[in-house]
């Protein structure tokens, strides 16, 4: 359902955190534009991030708990689906989807956010992502599929 | 349009219980937040009031008149209170940090005149908060 404009929204954001590892190489560029695109970020061994995820659900506010969605019920589909597969793991050699795809926090906002689309309690809203403290991404899905909220 | 945020912070004790539950319900659905003396939290309130600036101050809102309107609207009800017991906004619903974001607002946009409230974010630990604005407020 689709709400109406002006109506009060309310968004609930909660925080995770992995470490990972990864290596940014392409498959379609030569080692030399590896080197020139990616910098250090393509040294063959690859690299690690302590990363931090956001994730932004909405939906009515349940009167008989007053929440969005319990806790318990995100913590847990978070930790399922996101935190088992990702954390403490290389990225490229470990998580299918950046087997063809380089995993930039860009392509990994976009995982994160297929991955969590199918919470079924509350609808995904928004999905941040800090690489470090000094870089952030967000992804709100494509207007398509926005455009029945 | 220019967007300013004001941060405030207030300590506070809630519990979350529903009369309607049975016991064993309130442990199953709320866990630990259901412990029945209550427990607390630093909130951190974000204010985002949105507008254009006035062209002889330059403002949007004088800060001095947010600060004003936020210690009367939230420190003074909610600051080194029990939320469930002395905010009367809040009497027959769960201290959640959605249904406190949604008084806040509720409190705020009437009092914010200069300007709009944009969004409020509410936290209850850094990691864990709410949003509340206007649908089709924000973009994208």
């Amino acid at each position: 359902m689709s709400a109406a404009k002006n109506e009060l929204k309310i968004a609930l954001w909660r925080r995770y955190r992995f470490a990972a590892s990864h290596r940014l190489h392409s498959a379609q560029l030569s080692a030399e534009e590896n080197q020139r695109v990616y910098g250090k970020c393509n040294n063959p061994y690859g690299h690690g991030h302590n990363y931090t995820v956001e994730v932004s659900v909405s939906g009515e506010v349940d009167p008989a708990t007053g929440m969005i969605a319990n806790l318990s019920d995100l913590d847990g589909f978070v930790e399922r689906e996101v935190l088992e597969a990702f954390d403490h793991r290389n990225l490229n050699e470990e998580v299918p989807a950046f087997r063809a795809t380089v995993p930039t926090t860009e392509n990994l906002c976009i995982e994160l956010y297929k991955r969590l689309k199918l919470f079924s309690p509350a609808r995904l809203e928004r999905i941040r992502v800090e690489e470090t403290g000094n870089n952030s991404f967000e992804y709100a899905g494509e207007p398509m599929e926005r455009s029945h909220r | 349009m220019v967007y300013l945020t004001r941060k405030i912070e207030f300590a506070a004790s809630h519990l979350y219980h529903n009369p309607a539950f049975s016991a064993e319900e309130n442990r199953r659905v709320f866990g630990k937040c259901n412990n029945p003396h209550g427990h607390g939290h630093n909130y951190v309130l974000e204010v985002t009031v949105a507008g254009e600036p006035d062209p002889v101050t330059g403002m949007v809102l004088d800060l001095k008149e947010l600060k004003d309107i936020l210690e009367r609207e939230v420190m003074v009800r909610m600051d080194h209170r029990f939320l469930n017991y002395v905010v009367a906004e809040l009497a027959g619903k769960i201290p959640t940090c959605e249904n406190i974001a949604r008084v806040i607002w509720e409190l705020l946009e009437p009092k914010i005149v200069r300007g709009r409230l944009h969004r409020i974010r509410l936290y209850e630990t850094p990691d864990l908060f709410v949003d509340c604005y206007r649908n089709g407020a924000l973009p994208a």
